[in-house]
């Protein structure tokens, strides 16, 4: 029997997007994006690295997984810190970013160039590089109208984070402008409508859908970069887990203490991912 | 001096535009009164749209004048909302908000760049539905419209503002051929009531029967023009003749 022209259901004949498609058909809300087969590797690539780890430990010393959990409560109060972190660093480069990317789209040559310089120098800095520039650059504290603001290192860590991240964002908000048709500017000045409303009112409510995919591919990306501001002297998971580590001073625990601080960024970062290429499909198809 | 209506509704005089180096109209001048349909035909490239788009300042000139209403649209000075808001036109794209149901689209600019009341703009957006022959769309976003339905909206959307100058630039070029139909029969009713028009197209048969004066552009510059009968009866440039032997 012939599939009708045009279709097909052997995988190899279909675009990846459509195995993916296919793939995720009956997934409908995002908890369950986790799939079983994702679990199923996570649990066994754990069980694995433990049970290494069992095997290379000395017979007076506690067990592994008694070890893990004596410190789990810790690390993970770490790792809540590095969300807190990477949602206020999506926060204020995504509300700098917006700014910044329709400056990006100004009639004026000297706005437009200025932020397009902006967007390219943060866009194409090394993280790690503007994190150390903004714990040395920032004062330890600012003062605003006679207040005085103290400003600790993770506070100056999120907005050096915050920094790539408007420039991406400013990116995405250019990028999703421009790719509106010429013609819907085109009949809104036909219909007498100003710049400024044509931008709000037609524009941008038509760019969110095309903007939402990168903007969350990007918040998954700064979470997994979070840990950097370990770097930098500030208390995160990372921090916490290399000081159980000396605390514990057993090296069979390195990799297993590592791993059950990756599986929360994996579980916490996953779903996003797939998420935002559900997202992009569902766009692709409505258009 | 005031406009008064039986002096031309517009008035090109010398026209001039280039893109770069290209130079796309070089010297277009006719004269438009109040109530005439005219129709701009003639080979791809040779200009048309954009002297449709020049009436309304979406292009601007370089050398030349421009008069709407008695109003120099070749001006820097120029409030271009307000030409805009006497100058309605469509697009052969349709280019409907596609975020905005049917009914939406057409109450969009009343509401928002004529201040108007929303109760009042809803209920003349419903009987410009009516008249376009969707009023059971208006609630159905342009995605889920054919063609020709959305290019219907698009005209409502543009009579919304009550203009006195409608440019129409090839709005059937884009259509399946039984679309084209409905929506040249709205520009015949719109025609028959006496709305200034100005029609880009290359529907023959309807500038035939529709147009009252006839351009036939290429390559920048008016070759010939008249009323359909004699223009298409006994056309005199040769280019008009080869053109003409070509499409019919």
């Amino acid at each position: 029997m012939r599939p009708p022209a045009g279709t097909t259901d052997l995988p190899v004949l279909l675009s990846p997007t459509a195995v993916l498609r296919q793939h995720d058909a009956g997934m409908g809300d995002p908890c369950r994006l986790l799939g079983p087969r994702t679990a199923l590797f996570l649990v066994v690539a754990f069980s694995m690295a433990v049970a290494g780890a069992e095997a290379a430990t000395a017979p007076a010393a506690p067990g592994v997984i008694a070890s893990l959990w004596k410190w789990a409560p810790l690390i993970f109060q770490g790792f809540l810190f590095n969300l807190l972190v990477s949602v206020l660093a999506m926060a204020i480069g995504t509300a700098a970013g917006a700014i910044l990317g329709l400056m990006q789209i100004s009639l004026l040559p000297p706005v437009r160039r200025g932020s397009w310089v902006a967007t390219q120098f943060f866009r194409n800095a090394p993280w790690l590089v503007l994190l150390f520039y903004c714990m040395l650059l920032l004062p330890f504290e600012v003062r605003l109208f006679g207040l005085v603001i103290p400003l600790p290192a993770w506070i100056k860590s999120v907005i050096g984070l915050s920094l790539p991240v408007m420039a991406n964002v400013s990116e995405i908000v250019r990028g999703g402008v421009q790719s509106i048709p010429v013609g819907q500017w085109e009949s809104a000045e036909a219909l007498a409508f100003t710049r400024r409303q044509t931008l709000w009112m037609i524009i941008l409510p038509q760019c969110v859908k095309r903007m939402t995919p990168p903007w969350m591919n990007l918040y998954a990306i700064l979470t997994m970069a979070t840990p950097l501001i370990s770097i930098v002297g500030v208390q995160d998971g990372m921090t916490l887990t290399r000081a159980a580590l000396s605390a514990e001073n057993r090296t069979e625990l390195l990799v297993p203490m590592y791993l059950m601080l990756l599986s929360w960024f994996f579980i916490y970062c996953y779903p996003i991912a797939r998420w935002t290429i559900r997202l992009e499909q569902r766009f692709a198809v409505k258009g | 001096m005031t406009w008064t209506p039986d002096q031309p509704i517009v008035r090109l005089v010398d026209v001039h535009k280039s893109f770069g180096s290209n130079e796309v109209l070089k010297g277009v001048g006719f004269d438009v009164t109040k109530g005439e349909v005219v129709c701009i035909i003639g080979p791809s490239g040779s200009g048309k749209s954009t002297l449709l788009r020049c009436v309304n300042a979406l292009v601007p000139i370089e050398r030349g004048s421009i008069l709407v209403e008695g109003q120099e649209v070749n001006d820097k000075d120029l409030d271009k909302l307000a030409l805009r808001r006497k100058v309605g036109m469509v697009f052969q794209q349709y280019n409907l908000f596609p975020h905005k149901t049917a009914l939406q689209n057409i109450m969009m600019a009343p509401i928002h760049v004529l201040k108007q009341d929303r109760a009042e703009v809803e209920a003349r957006a419903r009987r410009l539905l009516k008249k376009v022959r969707l009023a059971d769309k208006a609630a159905a976003y342009p995605g889920e419209l054919s063609g020709g339905q959305q290019q219907r909206v698009a005209i409502a959307r543009s009579l919304a503002m009550n203009p006195d100058i409608m440019l129409f630039d090839e709005v059937t070029a884009a259509l399946d051929p039984e679309t084209v139909k409905e929506v040249l029969l709205t520009i015949r009713e719109l025609a028959a009531e006496g709305m200034t028009c100005l029609i880009v197209t290359h529907e023959m048969g309807f500038a035939r029967e529709l147009a009252h004066h006839i351009y036939f552009t290429d390559r920048g510059v008016i070759v010939e023009h008249g009323p359909p009968a004699e223009f298409f009866a006994h056309p005199r440039d040769a280019r008009t003749k080869e053109f003409l032997s070509q499409i019919l």
